[in-house]
């Protein structure tokens, strides 16, 4: 592999974007391609299909076998609200590999003694997700069951077609989230993408237990099913 | 913590740039019970040291044998490994899967 190669499939990574190197088999030639070459690439089909599913492997084309690396960005989760729930699923999350960051406006909250090991912004979600770019390789959980907090979060999640979206609460307080947002034009579909009550029902009790609950709905939407971007297409 | 895929790519370009001769091995087809999936990916100097795996232990020191090779002359190698090699009693998977691996230098 070239160097160059090399050093742009690492940048790709670091800044979220997704790239595939395609190496023909005989010979070794190789190509980078990203979303913004694909159309003009010859395998542009295959690559694209191993874009959506995240997963490197062989394609025969004429005769010709090439292998791509795929390259997606890693998942991260988005976690509004530093409360419980939150301190139990940031270990848990790192151990699982994923990459997670808290968010919450309430300063007495999001203070680093309580989220040792773990990004926690001290600020408001309209302020702190445009900057973060979430996008269909984010994860949102909102926890704070606070319309003023939770229901910016999620609307941004939704336009970004975050692959999960969770937010806690109970059915009457999901009811009248659900009213407010299809109030500003989300339809049933796009709602229909928060998952809630939040978490797979375990029956979890404690904070710990509905983290596991939680950390386990992200795995399933993440491995079990197509991106959500891509059930919609 | 384990190695992920981040750190085996970022890794073999901070060892090119340091001048190293590198070999980069990918896991490319499997068929079984192979212990790492398609696209795993495992670095190696020429010193011999190499981070993330093929395969879980089974056959990595055949491939940093062969990765030499590919770090000398520059040419892009398939390795194939399993229970029916001919290579099984010294590089084999004792899971009984098979797994072909393209081994390639960093220019």
């Amino acid at each position: 592999m070239r160097s160059d190669l090399l050093a742009q499939l690492n940048e790709a990574r670091r800044e979220r974007r997704a790239a595939v190197l395609v190496t023909a088999m005989d010979g070794g030639a190789q190509r980078l391609v990203t979303p913004a070459t694909l159309s003009s690439d010859p395998l542009a089909d295959q690559i694209d299909a191993a874009l959506r599913s995240g997963k490197s492997g062989l394609v025969e084309q004429e005769g010709a076998s090439f292998f791509l690396t795929v390259q997606v960005p890693p998942v991260r989760i988005v976690v509004i609200g530093a409360v419980h729930i939150s301190q139990a699923l940031a270990p848990m999350a790192k151990l699982a590999g994923f990459d997670l960051v808290i968010v919450d406006p309430r300063t007495a909250f999001a203070t680093p003694e309580r989220f040792p090991d773990v990004p926690v912004i001290a600020d408001w979600p309209e302020t702190v997700l445009p900057p973060m770019k979430i996008d269909r390789y984010t994860a949102m959980a909102c926890f704070t069951h606070d319309p003023k907090i939770d229901d910016i979060a999620l609307e941004q999640a939704l336009r970004a077609e975050c692959f999960y979206i969770g937010a806690l609460g109970s059915r009457k307080t999901h009811g009248k989230r659900l009213e407010r947002l299809q109030a500003k034009g989300f339809t049933t579909a796009d709602t229909d993408r928060i998952r809630a009550p939040i978490g797979l029902d375990i029956g979890a009790v404690t904070p710990a237990e509905i983290a596991v609950s939680v950390l386990g709905e992200i795995i399933l939407a993440l491995r079990k099913k197509a991106l959500r971007v891509e059930v919609q297409k | 913590m384990l190695a992920s895929d981040d750190d085996i790519l970022g890794q073999a370009e901070v060892w090119a740039k340091q001048g190293r001769g590198v070999a980069l091995a990918t896991v490319v087809e499997t068929w079984g019970s192979a212990p790492r999936p398609v696209g795993s990916h495992l670095a190696i100097d020429a010193d011999g040291h190499f981070l993330g795996s093929v395969s879980g232990g089974c056959v990595e020191g055949e491939v940093v044998t062969e990765a030499m090779d590919v770090i000398a002359d520059g040419k892009p190698r398939v390795l194939e490994f399993g229970v029916a090699d001919e290579t099984a009693w010294r590089a084999g998977l004792s899971c009984g899967g098979r797994i072909r691996v393209y081994v390639e230098r960093i220019d």
